[in-house]
């Protein structure tokens, strides 16, 4: 590690202002402070500050994140050999295929967000900020695996300057970054981005896989639903069984990459709450929220809304209700900051998710809108929260001037 | 009359170099003192004396420009050797030289029982005037100031502090004294913070209450904010007991008494201890000899690790601390990501460290560990502010230069100190006390 440290110091002069390469100097500078813990200690106010700092935050939540990528490695591979009717299902090389599949989608969102990241700190003269770390990830994630790789390029390049840098950086965004270039995707080239192609993989990989025929169908289980024309509703998988109920916990249903399974988004939840890094106030609350909303749609139930059939459990299995919840909806910066404005806004997202989903047949999945609609009423949240400590500071004034 | 508050919010630090129960009381040998202006939010310093002056214990060495009455004085007798000025003649410091056989003081005739007015103007002239603060503002009241109420806190819950009412025990006559003078300047109430099962005897007129020992429940701005808020247009004085016995104590005698009680701890420090000397001592009075040799470089601090001065081992102790905390400076370390530290040495109120769960004590370096950042997490400094304030908003209506905002959000119930906590737990790393200290100052001028 020492001669790390040396090298390091050997070269650092090179990036100073008046180096050869000061045009790299906010790289450098990430780089450095993310090897070493700067020793840079406080010139004003406490003398003692505590150990979480930002990095470990953005770290913990991208561990988190890890049991969904690999599930959806995994996943990924699995309903390719599924489609293709075979009948063995070899983990290692179903895991080698997705890991294939998804590895160029991680190194473009990683590329092209932190190029930007990297070229305005440079230009603000700032430090790089972790914020696109999780940012990075989670876009993958959240995607089709079978998007395009130029317009995830595009996508991500316009959410991170317009959602995020034209703001002033990480912290100080309105919306999640990541959602937006969802949302970019789907609204910009909704011809590529919905169907029932773009949630399977569809050719093999470096020997790996099965090219698939034209004609396979592989809508997800809410593309069902929405194209449901009557009859009994049943989901089925790619091989035309039904989809159970374990299998739709475990997220073993076609759907975007990392959001299908249940149980890893559990895992990231408890690692999140475990470590207190995420609000289990708005999580909490999501849940509340479109428990409620499922049971009030499934009272209601009517075949013009054919999603309104599912049970509220399977509303929070289904589509990327779950990894709103314990992802997206967290996100500290975007949420409501408030304690109380956390539960108000929790709930929004999880009734609106629901709401959207169940009576907009054209669009099946709704926790991607909820949760940038709940971004934008946070601040208006918040602001009903602040002014009610405002009016009791208020009310006590008045009273002592009686 | 007593009763109890029960605060949920804060944060006890466990930290290494804490005093044990039965520590001997030494007494270190000053050989010089110091006054520093800038110990005194909003006073404005003019000298009183030059270099080359004798003074005598109590004698004056500045008084306000915008309140001539209110004095600082010699907390020892002696020679001024020095008078330390900054950038644009900024008084930094009067420096006296200790003479040690000289003990000569300036008394005054005993007040106790006086009028307003007597009793005001020998506060002032004895410089203890300026030893009390008021919200708003946290500053140096004016001398003809009318507070609706009086907040004296007898408690410090600051980390590894000296407790307050050890130092006045058995001091029951100068205690009421001083609460008599007190009464003298205010109709409305006088409160007392104390620690639950707290032996203070009651007084007549005072309300007595209660906190349980958890930081920053020893501020007398969140004991206040909890017992009778501050509102705009009020102002209320703050004091410790131990300025109210000396208070008490002049009032009896009319002789002025500067010593102090000194805790000299932290994890750098080689025996932790309690030393006899006077305000403004040196520090190397108080820590020579006593500091590790360990080939680290150290950060002497006047005060507690959360809100004191960082004054080395030249510098002097410094209002209104009664401590001296020696920790490491951690400039010289080089950690391999550090950030990624399951280390359970590691000292964080995150439960992503084990150190969270250990019962031990620590011995933090004074790194930031980390970098600066916008706000990300929120909710944070909820956890350790125990008023009825949102200190995110404040803090940004005070980034923000905001005055109705900062007005309306409870800029007067706040003291830079109550922010001390925040700034620690902080994962951005804000400089939270340095902010609201300017939102202070900003707001002092404009309104």
């Amino acid at each position: 590690m020492k001669a790390l440290r040396n090298y390091l110091n050997r070269i650092k002069p090179n990036f100073e202002p008046d180096g050869k390469l000061h045009a790299f100097r906010s790289v450098f500078d990430g780089f450095e402070t993310f090897l070493y813990t700067p020793n840079s200690t406080s010139t004003s106010g406490v003398n003692i500050h505590d150990s979480l700092d930002s990095k470990r935050v953005m770290i913990i939540v991208v561990l988190a994140l890890m049991p969904c990528l690999l599930f959806g490695m995994y996943n990924t591979g699995y309903q390719n050999w599924l489609a293709a009717g075979a009948a063995s299902f070899p983990f290692w090389q179903i895991m080698a295929y997705g890991f294939l599949a998804v590895l160029p989608r991680i190194v473009v969102a990683y590329a092209v967000g932190l190029g930007i990241e990297f070229v305005v700190a440079q230009w603000r003269r700032e430090e790089i900020q972790e914020g696109f770390l999780v940012t990075g990830i989670l876009i993958p994630l959240i995607c089709p695996i079978e998007t395009p790789l130029w317009m995830l390029a595009v996508a991500t390049a316009f959410s991170v300057i317009f959602v995020k840098e034209v703001f002033g950086g990480t912290g100080y965004n309105i919306f999640n970054v990541a959602l937006v270039t969802r949302a970019v995707l789907f609204f910009g080239y909704p011809a590529q981005m919905s169907g029932d192609k773009v949630f399977v993989s569809t050719n093999s990989i470096c020997g790996l896989g099965y090219d698939l025929p034209d004609a396979f169908s592989g809508a997800t289980p809410l593309g069902q639903i929405a194209s449901f024309s009557g009859g009994d509703l049943e989901l089925l998988n790619l091989q035309g069984n039904v989809i159970s109920t374990w299998d739709a916990f475990l997220g073993l249903i076609p759907g975007s990459f990392g959001e299908t399974s249940t149980l890893a988004i559990l895992i990231g939840a408890v690692i999140l709450l475990a470590t207190g890094i995420a609000s289990w106030r708005i999580m909490l609350s999501v849940v509340a929220g479109g428990l409620l909303m499922g049971w009030i749609a499934n009272v209601f139930a009517t075949p013009t809304y054919p999603a309104s059939f599912l049970s509220p459990a399977d509303q929070l299995l289904f589509g990327g209700f779950a990894f709103a919840a314990v992802f997206m909806a967290t996100d500290p910066v975007t949420a409501a900051r408030t304690n109380a404005g956390k539960y108000f806004y929790g709930l929004l997202v999880g009734v609106m998710a629901i709401i959207i989903r169940t009576y907009n047949n054209g669009y099946p999945e709704g926790a991607m809108l909820a949760v940038l609609l709940a971004n934008a009423l946070a601040p208006l949240i918040d602001h009903c929260v602040v002014q009610l400590n405002v009016a009791r500071r208020m009310r006590r004034l008045r009273q002592s001037a009686e | 009359m007593r009763r109890t508050v029960s605060l949920t919010k804060g944060l006890n630090l466990n930290l290494e170099g804490g005093l044990t129960s039965k520590e001997s009381v030494g007494k270190a040998c000053v050989g010089r003192v110091a006054v520093v202006p800038d110990d005194f939010p909003g006073f404005v310093p003019k000298l009183d004396v030059k270099e080359g002056d004798m003074v005598s214990i109590g004698s004056p060495l500045l008084h306000d420009k915008n309140d001539p009455s209110v004095r600082l004085v010699a907390p020892a007798a002696g020679v001024v050797e020095a008078v330390v000025r900054g950038a644009r003649r900024k008084i930094e410091r009067v420096v006296i030289a200790v003479d040690a056989a000289e003990c000569q003081a300036e008394t005054c005739k005993p007040f106790a029982g006086a009028d307003a007015a007597t009793v005001r103007r020998a506060l002032a002239k004895s410089g203890l005037w300026a030893m009390m603060r008021q919200r708003p503002f946290d500053v140096v009241p004016h001398s003809a100031v009318k507070p609706r109420a009086i907040m004296v806190t007898a408690m410090d819950t600051a980390p590894l502090a000296l407790s307050l009412e050890e130092s006045v025990k058995g001091k029951t006559a100068e205690l009421k004294a001083g609460i008599d003078v007190l009464r003298t300047l205010c109709s409305g109430p006088i409160y007392i913070g104390m620690e639950k099962g707290s032996s203070l005897p009651d007084s007549d007129g005072v309300e007595m209450v209660e906190f349980p020992r958890l930081h920053p429940a020893g501020n007398a701005g969140v004991q206040i904010a909890n017992i009778d808020p501050v509102n705009k247009g009020e102002v209320v004085l703050t004091l410790d007991i131990v300025t109210l016995v000396r208070i008490g104590s002049l009032a009896l005698t009319g002789k002025p008494d500067w010593t102090v009680e000194v805790a000299v701890t932290g994890s750098e420090v080689e025996h932790p201890q309690v030393l006899t000397a006077v305000a403004g001592a040196e520090m190397s009075s108080l820590v020579g000899g006593n500091v590790k040799v360990d080939g680290r470089h150290h950060r002497v601090i006047s005060g507690n690790v959360l809100t004191g001065v960082p004054v080395g081992e030249d510098g002097f102790l410094r209002y209104p601390y009664r401590q001296v905390t020696v920790i490491p400076e951690g400039d010289d370390a080089d950690e391999f990501m550090g950030w990624a530290s399951m280390s359970p040495s590691k000292m964080s109120v995150s439960p992503s460290f084990i150190g969270r769960f250990l019962r031990r004590k620590f011995s933090p370096d004074a790194r930031l560990n980390g970098g600066r950042r916008a706000m990300i997490m929120s909710g944070e400094y909820d956890k350790v502010f125990p008023m009825d304030i949102l200190p995110e908003y404040l803090v940004k209506a005070i980034l923000a230069k905001d005055i109705d905002r900062m007005e309306a959000l409870g800029i007067y119930e706040v003291a830079p100190e109550d922010f001390a906590l925040a700034e620690y737990v902080d994962p951005s790393k804000l400089e939270l006390q340095k902010i609201v200290r300017e939102g202070l100052d900003y707001l002092r001028n404009e309104v």
